[in-house]
Parts: C-alpha cells; sequence; structure tokens
C-alpha cells in the first residue's frame, strides 16, 4: 500500500512538473527560432560560391535533457504494446532544437551569417541508462562562416 | 588554428595533408550532481550540471586535438567530428577526431 501511495506520487509529481517544464520549454524554443531565423543553418557539406571570402570556425551546441518520471512509465507500457512513444519524441525534439539554438547564438556572438555541415551527436547519460532513457544528450555542430570586415573590398572585387 | 568540420576552408586551398590528429577525456561527476540529476529524473528538465560538464570536457578535447595538431606543425584541423560514448556508469568518454592540414591562401 505504502509503495502505491510513493508510486503514484512520483507519477502525479512527474506528470505535473514535466508537463510544466516541456510547455515552458517549447514557449522558449519558437521564441529564440522566430529571432534566430535569419542565421542559416543547413546540412550541405559544401558551402556555395558567395562565402568564398569568409573565415570558418567550428560551432557547438549541447544540451542534456532528462525524462520524467510520467514518461519513463509511460514509455514502459508502451513497450509492452509496441507503437510510437510519444513522450520519448517530444522530448528528443527538444533537445535537438535546443542544442540548434545554442549552436545558433554561439554563431551569432560571432557575427556569422551562416553555419553550414550541421551534424547531429546524440548519447545517453545517466546511471539508470540501462533501464529507461535516463537523460538525453544531444550535440549540434557545424562549420560557421563569418563575413571578413578585412576582406570586404575583396569580396566585391570578386562579386564583380 | 582553424578548426572546421568541412572538407574545404572557404578561400584557401589545402596545401599539404599531415594526418589524422584526436584529443579524447573521459569525465565523471561527482556524487553530488548525481543525486541531484536522479532528482531530476522524476520532476523532468535540463540537467544544467551536465550540460556544463560535457561541453568542458568537449573543449578538452578539442585543446588536445589541437595541440596535437600543432606538434604536427600544422595550421587548420578540418573534417572535425565528435563522439560521445559511456564507458561506465557516471563517466562518459568524448572524443574528437579531425584531419590536420596546413591552408594557404588562394
Amino acid at each position: 500500500m505504502g509503495q502505491l501511495i510513493v508510486f503514484l506520487t512520483l507519477l502525479a509529481l512527474g506528470y505535473g512538473f514535466g508537463r510544466l517544464a516541456e510547455s515552458r520549454h517549447y514557449r522558449s524554443i519558437i521564441a529564440r527560432e522566430d529571432a534566430l531565423r535569419s542565421l542559416l543553418v543547413l546540412p550541405d557539406r559544401m558551402p556555395p560560391i558567395q562565402f568564398q571570402n569568409h573565415a570558418s570556425t567550428l560551432v557547438t551546441g549541447s544540451v542534456v535533457i532528462s525524462v520524467d518520471y510520467f514518461k519513463t512509465v509511460a514509455a514502459g507500457l508502451r513497450g509492452l504494446f509496441g507503437g510510437r512513444v510519444g513522450a520519448y519524441e517530444s522530448l528528443l525534439d527538444r533537445a535537438r532544437r535546443e542544442a540548434i539554438l545554442r549552436m545558433q547564438e554561439e554563431a551569432q556572438s560571432l557575427g556569422a551569417e551562416a553555419v553550414f555541415n550541421l551534424k547531429f551527436e546524440t548519447s545517453r547519460i545517466g546511471q539508470n541508462a540501462g533501464q529507461g532513457l535516463g537523460s538525453v544528450e544531444v550535440l549540434a555542430y557545424g562549420t560557421a562562416l563569418i563575413p571578413a570586415p578585412v576582406s570586404a573590398s575583396a569580396a566585391s572585387v570578386v562579386a564583380r | 588554428m582553424l578548426i572546421s568540420n568541412m572538407e574545404v576552408v572557404p578561400g584557401k586551398k589545402i596545401a599539404t595533408h599531415l594526418g589524422l590528429v584526436q584529443g579524447s577525456t573521459v569525465r565523471a561527476k561527482h556524487a553530488g550532481r548525481d543525486i541531484m540529476a536522479g532528482l531530476k529524473n522524476i520532476f523532468g528538465g535540463e540537467l544544467k550540471g551536465y550540460t556544463e560538464l560535457l561541453s568542458e570536457s568537449r573543449d578538452e578535447a578539442l585543446q588536445r586535438l589541437s595541440e596535437q595538431a600543432r606538434a604536427l606543425g600544422a595550421n587548420a584541423v578540418v573534417n572535425v567530428r565528435f563522439s560521445t560514448s559511456s564507458i561506465a556508469a557516471g563517466a562518459s568518454e568524448i572524443f574528437v577526431y579531425g584531419t590536420a592540414v596546413i591552408v594557404e591562401d588562394r
């Protein structure tokens, strides 16, 4: 009986706080995505010719997001029946978008115009990684192309 | 040291290939952070401590990569890739590798 009460309390806490954290996170993601829309992020391997006078540097963004108790239980139940695990889909979606945003923020602080060759790296961390998802780390990285102020005249010569 | 994950460097040509360079680091979190992470697994949300830890380790791995490249006489590392693996409970390895090159202005 005691165990059941603990379980239900954890489930309720996980549901309440997890929902709250998720909706707050999505609001912040959507607002920042709107603000950073002008900074291009492409998975293309080669930049087009217009970028040939830009300086390039590696930019990264990473985030570690934890599951909540409700999601762990919901995904465990889903594991019995099979099918889409919506609880984990939204978790990974949040983590990826957050990682891209942090990478874009770094690129923007360097004055970059675009980020090329975007790559993702996802890994699972945490001591309970064997049982459930635990927490997930997403890293997004790419090459930021920064317009060089010195070669601005050279760029205009090339453009002509 | 120019570090990039593209195969080419815009506006420059690759004069010499110096081969693979790598950097890695294994980091563990301290017990206090693990307890906090355990609590977070109930409530959900971002684990800021882990985010910081992993980005610090990544910076260190990149530092080692560029030291190795500098020792070879390179001025750039291209085609950089990251890889993360959890090798034991509470410890993860961050590995970064790339090609050391000498680039010249076109």
